[in-house]
């Protein structure tokens, strides 16, 4: 696997995030595409609502099944990418970049740092 | 996943990039992540299989499903009382889907039977009533020494070149390997199913993707395919408790068998064909683009009981059991997804018209 870069952390949920000042950008991670197989549908926030910690708020649905895609950090979701609506296999073909799901301004920008970092979420992932 | 059962193709799918998962009790590919000349033909996954079996050709292994024989002068008169099609009418050389009933004519398994002459029947059935079958069956043989592949699509007769008509079945060989072959399948394409002994299956696999048409397939596409071709799979749709009427497999009652209702549950089967059955089986559409899933509730109305996404129409589609009074095409039902309510409509089946050889 590429090298990830280290100012993007992760989530035990299978979920990316990197920073911009205050303004976090989520995804999943191309183990969580994998994982999914052929994404078909997927169901983003309300822009403005208020998302607590590992609060559920979006579905991806694959093929395979339906999951829900948690909160990483508590915010406001300030942007949604329609793009994914219109095309789900973008999930699958670039899911660390054009596939990013939502942004949410955060609560507390400090909190990113306790996410996993790259190594660690390496490691995450050898335990599973 | 160590004490699971292994088709004699488990390494070969291991080598083709294969995601193995268990189902009824064996290791099998639920999806392929193909390299080199595969992945030129198709990049793999659910969808790409599915897309390219109603395109050109996909081979499926489904070794795991139960082979038997039957044999001797009275087979086809001691299958005949458990079933309610005509066996004893099966011609040499055809083959004909039928139903194991209950006395209360709910459906113990589906299965394939075919008359290969000289009173020897060959059955085929699901993997998971492998043992209520042939405990079921009496004079049942299980065949433990063959692998069962089906290659389906439209580019498969032209590879197969036996010349058989839809459910016509021979004793032949392809590529030198003898093998017994059917017209059929379970993804509503033209296609065949091929016996074949365990020690030659890896060759006959290797043989059938040596054509350019055809990669291998996973269950994956083999569920999706076999949704849209709006077919049952036990365990979901058919169970003890649903009956021919219900699931709308009346077609597979004999015209003699009409006359006597001798088959298990005949009486009752009769009696719903006559004065209408509680529940029956639908082709369902869900509204927008989520999945309704197995086990998603009909409001007021029933449940669904195969529900996925359909590649070839790119939306959702289902099957279920719903009440009578909604099983009218073109009722509108509503279903709770994730606790939201869903609007759809009953929706005559298959969703993708059957391409069989007829």
């Amino acid at each position: 696997m590429a090298k990830k870069p280290a100012d993007k952390r992760y989530t035990k949920d299978h979920e990316w995030v990197v920073l911009d000042g205050d303004i976090a950008t989520v995804g999943i991670t191309d183990h969580a595409q994998e994982q999914l197989g052929d994404v078909v549908h997927v169901e983003l926030p309300e822009l403005d609502r208020e998302v607590g910690v590992n609060e559920a708020c979006a579905v991806v649905e694959s093929v395979k099944a339906a999951s829900d895609i948690f909160a990483p950090l508590a915010g406001t979701v300030v942007e949604i990418n329609e793009t994914i609506i219109e095309d789900p296999a973008i999930v699958n073909g670039d899911p660390e970049g054009e596939g990013w799901f939502f942004k949410l301004e955060l609560d507390d920008p400090d909190a990113f740092e306790e996410l996993m970092d790259a190594d660690s979420y390496e490691e995450y992932l050898e335990t599973l | 996943m160590t004490d699971l059962k292994t088709t004699p193709l488990d390494s070969w799918h291991r080598g083709l990039g294969a995601r193995m998962v268990p189902f009824a009790g064996y290791a099998m590919p639920v999806q392929y992540d193909f390299t080199g000349a595969l992945a030129e033909r198709c990049r793999g996954g659910v969808l790409a299989e599915h897309l390219h079996c109603r395109s050109k050709a996909a081979l499926f292994d489904v070794s795991h499903m139960g082979q038997a024989t039957m044999t001797g002068a009275g087979a086809a008169e001691a299958l005949e009382r458990l079933v309610p099609g005509d066996i004893l009418g099966l011609k040499p050389g055809r083959q004909r889907y039928t139903l194991l009933t209950n006395e209360a004519g709910g459906i113990i398994d589906d299965l394939m039977v075919a008359n290969l002459g000289d009173d020897r029947l060959f059955l085929v059935v699901n993997a998971s009533r492998k043992d209520v079958d042939f405990a079921h069956i009496p004079g049942i043989v299980p065949i433990e020494n063959r692998a069962l592949l089906a290659l389906q699509g439209p580019a498969a007769s032209a590879i197969v070149g036996v010349p058989l008509s839809f459910m016509g079945v021979a004793e032949t060989s392809i590529a030198g390997i003898p093998c017994l072959v059917s017209r059929s399948g379970y993804t509503g394409e033209d296609g065949f199913e091929i016996s074949v002994p365990a020690d030659r299956a890896e060759a006959l696999a290797e043989w059938l993707v040596g054509h350019e048409a055809v990669v291998p397939a996973g269950l994956g596409a083999r569920d999706s395919l076999r949704l849209e071709a709006g077919l049952c799979l036990y365990g979901h749709d058919l169970d003890e408790t649903t009956t021919p009427v219900e699931a709308g497999l009346t077609w597979v009652i004999g015209k003699r068998r009409k006359m006597s209702w001798d088959f298990p549950g005949g009486a009752i089967v009769r009696d719903q064909l006559d004065n209408g059955a509680p529940r029956l089986r639908v082709g369902i559409k869900p509204t927008g683009r989520a999945p309704a899933r197995e086990g998603t509730a009909i409001e007021g109305a029933g449940i669904i009981t195969s529900g996925g996404f359909s590649p070839s129409l790119n939306a959702p589609i289902a099957m279920g059991y719903v009440r009578r009074e909604f099983a009218e095409d073109g009722t509108a039902l509503t279903l709770t997804v994730r606790g939201k309510p869903m609007p759809a409509t009953v929706v005559p089946m298959p969703f993708v018209p059957h391409r069989y050889a007829r």
